[in-house]
Formats: C-alpha cells, sequence, structure tokens
C-alpha cells in the first residue's frame, strides 16, 4: 500500500526527525489561507500516488497566499499518470544550502534491509544507482540484530565528512528512519531530499513510504491512512470481497485463477494481437460468488469488447466457476461476448453446467485466446 | 531420483486441524505421501482421519514418528513461528504454503532456518511434487507423471498448466517446485537449479519466472557458468505495468526494474531459450532432449 507524503512526513514527526511544517489542503481556499498563515513564500506538492508530480507541474513555489490560491487550483484540477490530483500539501518554503538522500529498502537478492545514504540528493536515486553507484553508500542490517548504532554513524560520516555535527545529526535520523520503518511495516522509506540548512541543520523535506500489504492485518492504524480516492472504485470493490483487479488500457476482460497464470493470459492477449483490459485473479478456492463479482466488475468497464475466461482448475474446481458464470448472467446483463475455457479438477461437469444454460466452453488456452481477441475487434 | 522429497520422505503437517491443512492432508494420504503426523498447539492426543497421530509441539511429533518435513498450513499471523518452530525441531525440509505473511518477519525467519541448517520452500508457494512418489503441498497430483524434467516456478496455476502440458505431450517430471510469489523465499532458482543438476533423473529443466526482483537474471547467468544441463525459460508479466502488484506480493515493477523484457533478454544473453507462450515449452523440451 501506498500512503501519501503528508503521510509518511507525520509519521516521521511523530519518530523524531526533523520534518519542517506543512499541512493538507483539498480546495484552493483552504491553500491560500494555509499559506497566509505561514507568510512568505510557500511549496505546494500534489499528493498522488505517482512518481514524476514535478515534472507533471503538480509541485510549484508560491510567493504569498494570492499565488498559493492560484497554483493549488492548478495542481487540483491535474491528473498525473490518469490519478486526478485531489489533495495538496502546503509547506513554508525551506532555505537549502545542500541536498542529501536518505533510504531504507528490503533487498530483495540479500533478504535484508539496507539502508542507503547519498550526498547526490533531491534527484531521481534510480539514476545514480545506475550511472554512479559509488557516490551510494550502503549499510546491512543483520536481522538478527537490528540496526547497530556504529552502521548509522558510519553513514552520517560518508554524508558529511569532516563535520561531525552534522554526521551525528544525520546518524540520529538513520535511526530513527529504521525504526519508523519497522513500526510501520514499511517495505521502503525515503527521505528525498534530506536538506541542510544555511544554519547547519538536516531537515526532511520530502519523505515517501511503502506499506507492505501483508503488515496491514496487525497494524490498524496504518490501515487508516489508506486513501480509497487514489484508487478506481472498481479496485477498491474487488479488494473489499477479496479479489485482485488492476485495470489496464485494453479491451479483452480477463478473468483467471491464480497470479502467474492471470499473466499469463494478458500477454497472451497481447501475443494474439489484442490488448488487456484488465489482471483480475479470482484466487485459489473461487466460490461461485466471487465469480460473480468479477463479471460484475469487468462488465462495469465500458472499454471492455470481450471477456475471456482462462480457469485450470487445480484446487479450483471448474464446476463452482460455470456456476458463478451462470449465476452471473443470471443476475447481471452481460453485453460482451464470453468466452470460456476451462480444463482440470470437475471440468466435465463444468461443460455441463454451462452448456445447458447456452454458453460454451474450450479446453485450449492458446484457442480461447485468439476467439477472445477476435470477439474484441470484431466489436469495436 | 528426485529432488528435496521422495518416497522415503517422512512428512508432518502443521495446520492439519485447520481447513486447508485437513483438505490437503487428504489430497496427500491419497498421493501416496508418508504423512506420520500432525501438529496443531491444544490438539494433541487426537488422530486425524483416526490415522494420522496429532501433537501438540513439532518436537513431539519428530521424537514420537521420526517426521524429516513439514509442509505448513497455518494463518499468516502464525507461520514464521511454525517456520521456526520445525527449523528448531530438526525438521530438515520445511514447505509453506501460507499466503501474506509480512516480509520484514520473513528476513528473521530466512536467516533463522538457515542457521539451523534446514531448507525453507516458501511462503506462498504451491509445494512441490516428485511424481510417482510424493507430494508436499497443493500441487494436483493428476497433472503430473514421472520423468526426466525438473520444473522450478515463482507461480502456481501457471506451473500446473505447464506441467500438465509437459504431460500430455509425454515429457514427465523428476520433480515441481513451486518456491513461492513473495519477495523475500527461503528456497530460490538457483538452490533448485543445483538440485537438478546434480539428480540423474533430470536431464532437462523448465524454470517458469515473473516479473519483479532479480532472481531470474541472476539464475541466468548462474545457469551459463555452472549448469550443464539445458533448461527452458518462460517469464510471465510482460504485460504488467510498472508500479503494481500483479497478485503475487514480489510480482512488481520498481522504476526500470525487474521487467519481463529484462528478464528475457538476460535469459537470451546467457543461452537460455525462453518460450512465447506457456504451451510451447515442452516443444523446447523435445529439442533439449534431442527429439
Amino acid at each position: 500500500m501506498d500512503i501519501h507524503e503528508y503521510q509518511a512526513r507525520e509519521l516521521l514527526r511523530e519518530h523524531g526527525i526533523p520534518v519542517p511544517p506543512g499541512e493538507v489542503a483539498t480546495t484552493s481556499e483552504q491553500a491560500g489561507e494555509i499559506a497566509r498563515k505561514y507568510g512568505g513564500r510557500v511549496v505546494i506538492k500534489a499528493q498522488v500516488h505517482a512518481g514524476g508530480r514535478g515534472k507533471a507541474g503538480g509541485v510549484k513555489l508560491a510567493d504569498g497566499s494570492a499565488e498559493a490560491r492560484k497554483f493549488a487550483e492548478q495542481i487540483l484540477a491535474l491528473e498525473i499518470k490518469g490519478l486526478p490530483v485531489t489533495k495538496v500539501l502546503v509547506a513554508p518554503a525551506e532555505e537549502i544550502a545542500h541536498e542529501a538522500y536518505l533510504g531504507a529498502v528490503v533487498d530483495r537478492s540479500s533478504g535484508v534491509v539496507v539502508l542507503m545514504a547519498s550526498s547526490e540528493g533531491g534527484i531521481d536515486i534510480e539514476e545514480v544507482a545506475a550511472k554512479t553507484p559509488e557516490l551510494i553508500y550502503k549499510e546491512q542490517v543483520d536481522p538478527r540484530y537490528g540496526l547497530l548504532a556504529h552502521q548509522a554513524s558510519r553513514l552520517g560520516f560518508k554524508l558529511y565528512p569532516g563535520d561531525a555535527g552534522r554526521a551525528r545529526q544525520a546518524a540520529g535520523i538513520v535511526r530513527k528512519l529504521y525504526d519508523a520503518m519497522i513500526d510501520a511495516g514499511a517495505s521502503l522509506v525515503e527521505i528525498n531530499p534530506l536538506v541542510t540548512t544555511p544554519t547547519g541543520e538536516l531537515r526532511a523535506i520530502d519523505a515517501k513510504m511503502n506499506i507492505d500489504d501483508n503488515e496491514l492485518f496487525r497494524r490498524p492504524q496504518i490501515e487508516e491512512l489508506r486513501d480509497s480516492e487514489s484508487e478506481t472504485p472498481a479496485e477498491v470493490e474487488a479488494r473489499d470481497v477479496g479479489l485482485t483487479y488492476i485495470e489496464l488500457d485494453g479491451d479483452v476482460g480477463c478473468v483467471v485463477n491464480g497470479a502467474g497464470l492471470a499473466m499469463a493470459t494478458m500477454d497472451l492477449v497481447k501475443y494474439y494481437g489484442g490488448q488487456p483490459a484488465n489482471f483480475l485473479d479470482i484466487g485459489g478456492s473461487s466460490n461461485p460468488e466471487k465469480v460473480v463479482s468479477a463479471l460484475r466488475i469487468i462488465t462495469a468497464d465500458s472499454a471492455v469488447k470481450s471477456i475471456l475466461f482462462n480457469i485450470f482448475g487445480g484446487i479450483t474446481r471448474c464446476d463452482d466457476v460455470a456456476n458463478g458464470i451462470v449465476e452471473a448472467s443470471r443476475q447481471i446483463e452481460v453485453t460482451p461476448p464470453i468466452t470460456i475455457r476451462l480444463t482440470g479438477t470437475n471440468e466435465e461437469e463444468a461443460v455441463q453446467i454451462l452448456e445447458s444454460a447456452g454458453f460454451s466452453a474450450m479446453t485450449d488456452m492458446d484457442e480461447a485466446v485468439r476467439k477472445a481477441v477476435q470477439l474484441a475487434k470484431q466489436h469495436e | 531420483m528426485a529432488i528435496f522429497a521422495d518416497k522415503k520422505t517422512r512428512v508432518l503437517i502443521q495446520g492439519i486441524t485447520g481447513r486447508d491443512g485437513s483438505f490437503h492432508a487428504r489430497q496427500m494420504l491419497e498421493y501416496g505421501t508418508q504423512i506420520v503426523a500432525g501438529v496443531t498447539p491444544g490438539k494433541g492426543g487426537q488422530r486425524f482421519d483416526d490415522s494420522v497421530p496429532v501433537f501438540d509441539t513439532v518436537d513431539e511429533a519428530v521424537q514420537a514418528e521420526g517426521a524429516t518435513a513439514s509442509v505448513i498450513y497455518v494463518p499468516a499471523a502464525f507461520a514464521s513461528s511454525a517456520i521456526c518452530e520445525a527449523a528448531d525441531s530438526g525438521i530438515s525440509l520445511i514447505v509453506a504454503i501460507t499466503e501474506g505473511v509480512p516480509v520484514l518477519d520473513m528476513l528473521r525467519t530466512v536467516r533463522y532456518v538457515s542457521d539451523r541448517g534446514a531448507r525453507l520452500i516458501g511462503p506462498n508457494c504451491p509445494g512441490l511434487i516428485s511424481p510417482g512418489q510424493t507430494k508436499l503441498g497443493i500441487i494436483p497430483g493428476q497433472i503430473a507423471a514421472p520423468g526426466p524434467v525438473g520444473v522450478v516456478s515463482r507461480s502456481g496455476t501457471l506451473t500446473y498448466e505447464v506441467v500438465s502440458a509437459l504431460t500430455r505431450a509425454g515429457y514427465g517430471q523428476s520433480t515441481c517446485v513451486g518456491i513461492g510469489g513473495d519477495p523475500i523465499i527461503g528456497t530460490n532458482f538457483i538452490d533448485c537449479l543445483d538440485a537438478f543438476e546434480v539428480d540423474p533423473q533430470t536431464e532437462a529443466i523448465v524454470l517458469i519466472g515473473e516479473i519483479g526482483g532479480s532472481d531470474e537474471q541472476e539464475a541466468a547467468r548462474h545457469i551459463k557458468e555452472d549448469l550443464s544441463k539445458p533448461v527452458v525459460g518462460f517469464v510471465a508479466g510482460r504485460t504488467a505495468p510498472p508500479g503494481r502488484r500483479m497478485g503475487h506480493a514480489g510480482a512488481i515493477i520498481s522504476g526500470s526494474q525487474g521487467t519481463a523484457a529484462e528478464k528475457i533478454a538476460t535469459f537470451r544473453e546467457n543461452g537460455v531459450e525462453v518460450a512465447e507462450r506457456p504451451l510451447e515449452v515442452p516443444d523446447f523440451i523435445a529439442s533439449a532432449l534431442g527429439g
């Protein structure tokens, strides 16, 4: 789960990291009021789960309340990477003498948390990693001991060599950053930039946090940070009924059991010249109701011209899926043609159920995908 | 032969009295798996289906029944603890089927298991099957057949699809291992490749990867350097958008890292053939095995 910058800033502040003030506005009037309160120059930043906000015009520097209102209005009218901006963060503009980067991430290949620091702050860290990896300092955290004080200190002195005051401040921030990560169940935390003010104080200006979805069951206070406005209504509905659904740009709606097979099915749609409209995994133990929900979600996408079921019955029983399809066609009006491929456990029962309800079923995956793609093209 | 488990493997099931555990315990028994014990804390002394003895702790099950492998079906909140308990009780092969285990827990758990010299497969995986001998997990028995092909995969149903196609084409399997779709897992592609390399039954290997992380890229380089047996690859997620988790917790393209295109290119650079479609895999295996 992604959380917004202003939420991540708050979590870091709670852990004692120096985060400058800032408030969230949902209207331009509010933004103007906040700017008036702070006085002077303010930064207005779109709060949206997408990278590249600056390039998209989602970050602006405003001089005074009137300009803050004007810029907030522009930003709140934006859509960044398909996501409408509904909130902005308004914060006093900081005097910046130096910018650094600080991050902590679960590193998949080494199986540990890696802390990263770089004096090349304020820019794309992935780019730094690719072009000048020697400018990123790393510390691996042994999960048996957690972050050790000397590791934090070492990173501090790497960032600010010869400046013990700042190095110690940075070491403190590194330790708190790690604690914030563990407490929130995050898989990634970043401060970018970590700025030095002209008087030599460190400040976390921008914060980013990704939360491991698997942590949410035991962290209700983090789950509350979820912003449903930042997801499509269909994605929210899918999550509520326990389906994984991701909307895409194409016109072939896909209903598949299992994440790997769902991806492979999307790829096959593309391979045969079509475009998948979605990723949808109905999971392992499919009860008919999940299939009904899946069809409701897919038919709500007006771009869908053809629907493809691809079911490999193992633990999933094909007759359950067949019953779901028949039930759904009674409950909701499904206009796009449905192509059904199923094979495996209880395949014969499934075929009978479908045929007696006027559907036909196929067993070959490639054939079914080709047909679904062709049907989408006919209905363009 | 096979890798990791065969007909002699003495298996215990943690969570045997639960809904998933009991269902799959029956499926495994039917397949011929030697299930010697079950563990559910608080239900020690009972018998599962009037036959398999149930214990409160893994320690007791190991002492009484000599179990050497464990399959775990407990809920996500207790999975890490169950894995550690198995490793601490001398179990050498731990298969964790459970989905949804927090990643930060797994960092410690994976280290704990390896410190005790045990092997963990998963979590969030379908387990493994050595056709005709045993199965530990949820892979449907009827789709597999004994033979010379080793299969290793990050996925579940996509693996079944490929295994089933191999079986239909007349290519049975030595062992099929689902290593799991999470970012932090116990056994990776390279561990399985090395095991297949020294397994006399295995003559060719199928590796099914997907977007996210760099395990496939590392496997590709390893194949070129250290493997003599032919490997056929498949990578799911060519059409996956960046930054979105595609069902599996580990199936996510971060920035420009972990795309299917990158993985496929790395396989091909290292001389590994990659199938374009899942059902093309048997054709590649046919040519790898010399027709």
